[in-house]
């Protein structure tokens, strides 16, 4: 039998109202890519991940469950599978990526706090108050749950301090600058993508890299956040030819990953044509999402390599950071 | 299937201001770019929900679910429909009524 879909939203319903997030993952887990940083704990701007780039090795381990049992009579244990996880957390005992898969996904993290300090930005970490937004819960229609889970999460940033987030998924971005204010009375926080504030500071590569990508853009930050320059800005300044595929920035095309979960048929199709349009333009792709990137690569196999934006920033930006750095540098605006 | 109308449809469903459903022209913009092919296609959703007939739009599950959200037919909708919030209120209507969420 067909996945009970209503057992799968409910599971992903309950975990966000009772442990804060839809797969609720180890706090250590979540915020072991910091280790070693040096990054001040709050503070008036922060890098908020939101837990999007270190939710996906789950997701995809999720995904993968759920395409096993999908169409056979374990199907149906689906409902009693939401009242056992209504007691206990089940996603740390069904799901635990290796660390290998974890790492690339930590290492983007990383990348990008060693960029905002090569840009001179100054900013802190709320390590287990770094709570995930609820974005895909917000896309599934669960509003109430949603709108209470957003209280909780602008609640820590005000514990910490928090006057300025910068956010590092479109997603997470999306959330707090065009949902939240709509959700919680008096929202007066300032949110920017690391992108737009990198767009602004980042100073010459100094190891420019000479190739070709085709550009991914974004559904969601293209679109909704109108962030279409920033991206190819940074990517000429570190010395990236980008190639637009036919589809591209306000009117470029879906990965499929927000159906991932749901449908993971229709997704994969979604992105194989995605990948026909980026194959056709370059030999090679970047992109600015986490659900972009590891659906894209899914569906380019070895045909395509993909990159996240910030390994490729990163390659170009080679200067060592040191994190005293972010105590002598200027506050993000 | 029989189809009974329920003329609080768009009401039930509303989120107030957002389902803009009305503005729709049925001119299939949103249809042809749709990345995802949907099987029934967001303007026919909407025709559903503005003729009341709850049961048959409950009965496109799949349908409400599979929409990317993407917004490439927000984006060149001449009548500037909001189909995203279009799909999400119809998500949150089917988590309540069909899935008892
Ligand atoms: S593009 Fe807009 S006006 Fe045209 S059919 Fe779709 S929703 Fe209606
Ligand atoms: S938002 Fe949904 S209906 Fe509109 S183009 Fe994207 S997948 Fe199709």
């Amino acid at each position: 039998m067909p996945l009970p879909i209503g057992d799968v939203i409910g599971i992903l319903s309950d975990n966000l109202r009772l442990r804060g997030s839809v797969l609720p993952i180890p706090p250590k887990k979540a915020t072991r890519w910091a280790r070693g940083l040096g990054l001040p704990r709050g503070g008036a701007t922060v890098l908020y991940t939101g837990q999007m780039y270190q939710l996906i090795p789950y997701i995809e381990l999720a995904v993968r469950a759920m395409e096993r049992v999908e169409s056979t009579p374990l199907a149906a244990l689906a409902p009693l599978g939401r009242r056992v996880n209504r007691l206990l957390n089940l996603t740390p005992l069904a799901l635990r990526p290796l660390a290998r898969t974890r790492a690339p996904y930590d290492r983007v993290l990383g990348d990008i706090a060693h960029l905002l300090r090569q840009a001179g930005v100054g900013f802190g970490y709320l390590y287990d108050d770094d709570l995930y937004s609820g974005a895909l819960a917000y896309d599934l229609g669960l509003d109430e749950v949603v709108a209470r889970h957003a209280h909780r999460v602008v609640e820590a940033f005000r514990r910490n301090g928090v006057s300025k987030i910068i956010t590092v998924d479109p997603h997470t971005t999306t959330m707090l600058r065009t949902v939240y204010p709509t959700l919680v009375d008096g929202f007066d926080l300032r949110v920017r993508s690391y992108l737009e504030v990198l767009a602004e500071r980042l100073p010459p590569a100094d190891a420019p890299l000479g190739q070709r990508l085709a550009l991914h853009d974004s559904c969601v930050l293209a679109r909704a956040e109108g962030v279409v320059e920033q991206p190819r800005a940074l990517l000429a300044q570190a010395g990236v030819t980008v190639c637009e595929p036919a589809a591209t920035g306000r009117l470029t095309w879906c990965c499929g990953g927000p159906v991932e979960a749901l449908y993971p048929a229709r997704a994969r199709a979604t992105a194989a044509r995605r990948v026909e349009q980026l194959r056709a333009v370059a030999p090679a792709g970047v992109t600015m999402c986490p659900l972009c990137l590891v659906n894209l690569r899914k569906a380019a196999a070895d045909e395509l390599p993909l990159r996240d934006i910030s390994q490729v920033l990163r390659e170009a930006h080679t200067i060592p950071t040191t994190p005293t750095l972010t105590t002598a540098t200027k506050k993000a605006d | 299937m029989t189809t009974t109308l329920d003329p609080d449809l768009a009401d039930q469903i509303g989120l107030p201001g957002t389902f803009a459903a009305t503005a729709c022209t049925n001119c299939g913009v949103c249809t042809a770019v749709c990345p995802a092919g949907l099987d029934l296609l967001p303007r026919r959703l909407m025709h559903l929900v503005l003729l009341g007939a709850a049961d048959r739009l409950r009965a496109e599950t799949e349908t409400i679910y599979s929409c990317l959200l993407c917004g490439l037919c927000e984006e060149q909708c001449p009548a500037g429909v909001r189909i995203t919030d279009t799909m999400r209120a119809l998500r949150h209507y089917c988590n309540r009524t069909t899935f008892g969420l």
